[in-house]
């Protein structure tokens, strides 16, 4: 049985109707702790010790954010600059966080093909997201694939219940442990394996 | 009488305003302006006025305020800090001093008690003279000004026990110091004399904490400023008459209730209050010294006095040389501190006075060193200036000054006027960051309450540019106004504008109107003290509607910093009426002013940041994340 911290870090949250619906009842699932970082810091000030706290005592950590300007939300930085300590999460022998499975949860409103070479975005989600990856690598922590929903503007309400779905599924099955990294870090997305596994909907 | 009063007066005000501030012009100090104007109206020039003992008598009380007042500045944990600098130096200048001079007086064949009184009385240095000088250098805090600082204190409370013991170096024949006037004191058979002395003592040391102390927080209740003046002066004169009655040195009482009394948060009141007569009658007392030197002694014989004070000057010089090198003065330092010291002070002419009254010697001796004291005192700046133009810059070494880790640091960057829940939690907020501010308050009861809990709270009015002087104005760099009276908190800061523009102010606002007011006086830095708390409370009450704790912090802190400029906005239109005469009717005005603003301008309406559904309305090609 793993426990999950969703740090979620959304400066409108009020107004994300995918993430809103993405988020509904996760906090129910045995064994999972949303993080709501601006509602907690809403000064930016935060809280270092509690934050370390709560990632020693969760196996599996989320960076549940939309992809603003290519990068997560200023808060979220914040917390990566902070919590993250030299001396404690990484550097002088010390990897607090090791082996731990991490990962991003993302909203995009440009589409997935606009995210390629080709595309209007030129780079790659997964480009985009090396900083994450390289933190990750840096605490030695298992980096997996994100969960990626893109294309926000243009979801109606049916496939938005198919995303929720999927991630309260793809939550459900990192609580049980019955998540082989070395297979899934195949994958692009986390999203991709899930739809393999389960059947594309 | 009355007449002769008032003429006399008039002559030794009049001296001193003409003298003192030319003396001052000159850089020679104000204690060689009253000894200038008294040798100037003394019978030897102008011969305006005879020598007057019952004059030098009552100023005599000058020397015993000032006692008071330098043991106020004893702060039992400042000395304590100090003990082995104020011990160590202080006692091998004094000693070896007097030691040399008791030789050499005794080797001219005077007798050994003559001997050993002059030898102490020469050993004084000038306390007025050194460290005015040495702040006016801005050198107190040098090494060589801690060292001075020191060997000063040692002397001055020298000064007591000495008083003490003259009088058993006077032989039996001669009649006591108090004229003849058997006192309560002698009446008594030995051990009661000991004990009454005893008794005396303590009486002043437990009443400092438990009578004095408890009495002045109910004057400071009474809110009397002049009241709080005369118990101030009745502590002071009941203190020297409580050990003239046991037949000891009125010096004696009001230094130990000023050591009492240093250590409560009376202190920078009583000092302020005090110091106005203390000035006056030392003044006239520095003057009546000047008026009875006996000129034509001097003049009859100008090289034994020219070598007089070369010797003395010499010897002192030499041994305050001596015990620099032992608390490790480099060289310059050294120079500075030995110079300066070398004089003789104006503790010598009541030694002196009461030297002769005593009969120890004749009054030639003591008319000869009087005049060689003056004139040792005034050839100190010279002396200093010789110093600094010729000697340390071709002999010194430019020295770093690396200040020492038990080096008190006497004086706070801030200044914090004003204790009161509003500038308490300044107080404690700059604790913390490890900033002691310097805090002056006027509420007794408060202040004792404070210092209970560990604060350094001063008692004094904030407005009282003395005070303000005394918390060190001068030398700090910031004050936060913060008294709870608009009205009293503009007349301090319009005082520190004027008087100390050193201080860049930080001021408390009740209000929109006081604001203006602050504005209107050249302050830019004003904080109201209801913006951040109505704004912080308007945040949480959006909070607990069910807005995002996020977005209600953004839409506080826009409306603080709308409110701000609308602050500036109206201020300009606040003149364009003719008379300003704030009524209830015009703060409607203003907050109807004020609402019909924020209609048109909504601070928070125009927040738009990471809101999608504008992107969505006007569809570009890669409209982002919602």
């Amino acid at each position: 049985m793993h426990s999950i911290l969703i740090l979620f870090a959304h400066p409108r949250f009020e107004k994300s109707r995918v993430n809103r619906a993405l988020l509904a009842g996760v906090e129910r699932l045995p064994g999972v702790t949303l993080r709501d970082l601006y509602e907690h810091y809403p000064d930016f000030n935060v809280d270092v010790e509690r934050e370390k706290e709560l990632l020693s005592s969760h196996q599996v950590i989320v960076w549940h954010h939309p992809l603003y300007m290519y990068s997560c939300p200023a808060l979220l930085k914040q917390w990566l600059d902070l919590v993250l300590e030299y001396g404690w999460a990484h550097g002088r022998g010390v990897y607090s966080l090791q082996d731990r499975i991490v990962f991003n949860a993302l909203t995009s409103g440009g589409t997935r093909e606009t995210y390629s070479r080709a595309g209007h975005n030129r780079f790659t989600v997964r480009e985009f997201l090396a900083p994450f990856a390289q933190t990750a690598r840096l605490c030695r922590m298992r980096y997996l694939p994100p969960f990626v929903v893109q294309g926000t503007h243009l979801l109606g309400e049916e496939q938005l219940a198919v995303h929720a779905a999927l991630y309260r599924t793809l939550l459900e099955l990192l609580g049980r442990g019955e998540v082989d990294a070395e297979t899934i870090g195949r994958f692009e997305f986390l999203n991709d394996w899930l739809n393999q596994v389960f059947g594309e909907p | 009488m009355s007449h002769s009063f008032l003429q006399d007066a008039l002559i030794y005000l009049a001296a001193a305003i003409v003298f003192v501030p030319v003396a001052k012009r000159l850089g020679m100090g104000s204690v060689l302006g009253y000894l200038l104007a008294g040798i100037m109206i003394g019978p030897f020039f102008l011969g305006l006025v005879g020598q007057k003992q019952e004059v030098i008598h009552f100023a005599e009380f000058g020397v015993v305020m000032m006692l008071f007042l330098i043991g106020l500045e004893l702060e039992p944990a400042h000395f304590w800090g100090m003990r082995r600098l104020i011990l160590g130096s202080g006692a091998v200048q004094l000693g070896a001093t007097t030691l040399l001079f008791l030789a050499l007086f005794a080797a001219v064949g005077l007798h050994w008690q003559a001997a050993l009184a002059l030898g102490l009385a020469l050993s004084m240095s000038s306390t007025a003279i050194a460290l005015q000088t040495l702040r006016e250098k801005g050198l107190v805090q040098t090494q060589a000004g801690r060292c001075s600082f020191a060997v000063l204190l040692f002397q001055d409370i020298s000064v007591i026990p000495i008083l003490a013991v003259l009088p058993l170096l006077a032989t039996a024949a001669v009649q006591t110091g108090t004229g003849g006037q058997a006192t309560f004191l002698e009446r008594l058979p030995g051990w009661a004399q000991t004990i009454a002395v005893l008794a005396a003592v303590g009486a002043v040391g437990l009443s400092g904490r438990f009578v004095i102390v408890p009495f002045l927080r109910f004057i400071g209740r009474i809110n009397l400023r002049e009241l709080f003046t005369a118990s101030a002066l009745f502590i002071v004169m009941a203190a020297a008459f409580l050990m003239e009655l046991v037949g000891l040195s009125p010096a004696l009482g009001t230094f130990l209730a000023g050591v009492v009394l240093a250590n409560t948060e009376y202190r920078h009141e009583l000092e302020s209050d005090i110091e106005p007569f203390k000035g006056i009658l030392l003044g006239l007392f520095f003057i009546s010294v000047g008026a009875s030197i006996n000129f034509s002694l001097i003049l009859e014989r100008p090289l034994t006095t020219a070598a007089l004070v070369c010797g003395v000057i010499a010897i002192k010089f030499v041994v305050l040389l001596l015990t620099g090198r032992l608390t490790r003065l480099t060289f310059d330092q050294n120079l500075l501190f030995s110079l300066g010291l070398a004089q003789v002070g104006e503790f010598a002419f009541v030694l002196f006075s009461f030297i002769r009254q005593l009969n120890l010697v004749s009054a030639e001796w003591t008319d000869t060193l009087m005049g060689v004291t003056a004139i040792s005192m005034t050839a100190t700046p010279l002396l200093l200036l010789l110093n600094e133009r010729f000697i340390v810059p071709r002999f010194g070494v430019r020295e770093e000054e690396a200040k020492q880790a038990d080096a008190i640091d006497l004086h706070t960057p801030v200044i914090l006027a004003g204790f009161g829940p509003f500038g308490s939690t300044i107080g404690r907020f700059l604790r913390a960051n490890g900033v002691e501010a310097t805090i002056l308050d006027n509420d007794s009861d408060r202040v004792a309450l404070l210092r209970k809990m560990g604060f350094k709270v001063f008692y004094g009015d904030a407005t009282r540019i003395d005070i303000l002087q005394a918390a060190g104005a001068d030398r700090a760099r910031i004050l936060i106004a913060a008294i709870g009276s608009p009205a009293i908190n503009q007349d301090l800061i319009e005082k520190v504008q004027r008087l100390f523009p050193n201080l860049r102010i930080l001021a408390r606002a009740e209000n929109r109107i006081d604001a203006y007011e602050l504005m209107d006086m050249g302050i830019s830095d004003i904080y109201r003290e209801t913006l951040d708390t109505s704004i912080r409370m308007g945040v949480d009450c959006l909070v607990t509607l069910g807005f995002r704790r996020y977005s209600a912090t953004r839409a506080g802190q826009n409306f603080l910093k709308y409110d701000e400029a609308a602050l500036q906005k109206l201020a300009a239109l606040r003149h364009d009426k003719s008379a300003y005469i704030f009524t209830v009717r015009e703060q409607y005005q203003l907050q109807e002013q004020l609402l019909a603003t924020d209609r048109e301008v909504n601070p928070t309406l125009g927040d738009h940041a990471w809101d999608s559904e504008m992107y969505v309305k006007t569809p570009a090609e890669d409209p982002p994340a919602r």
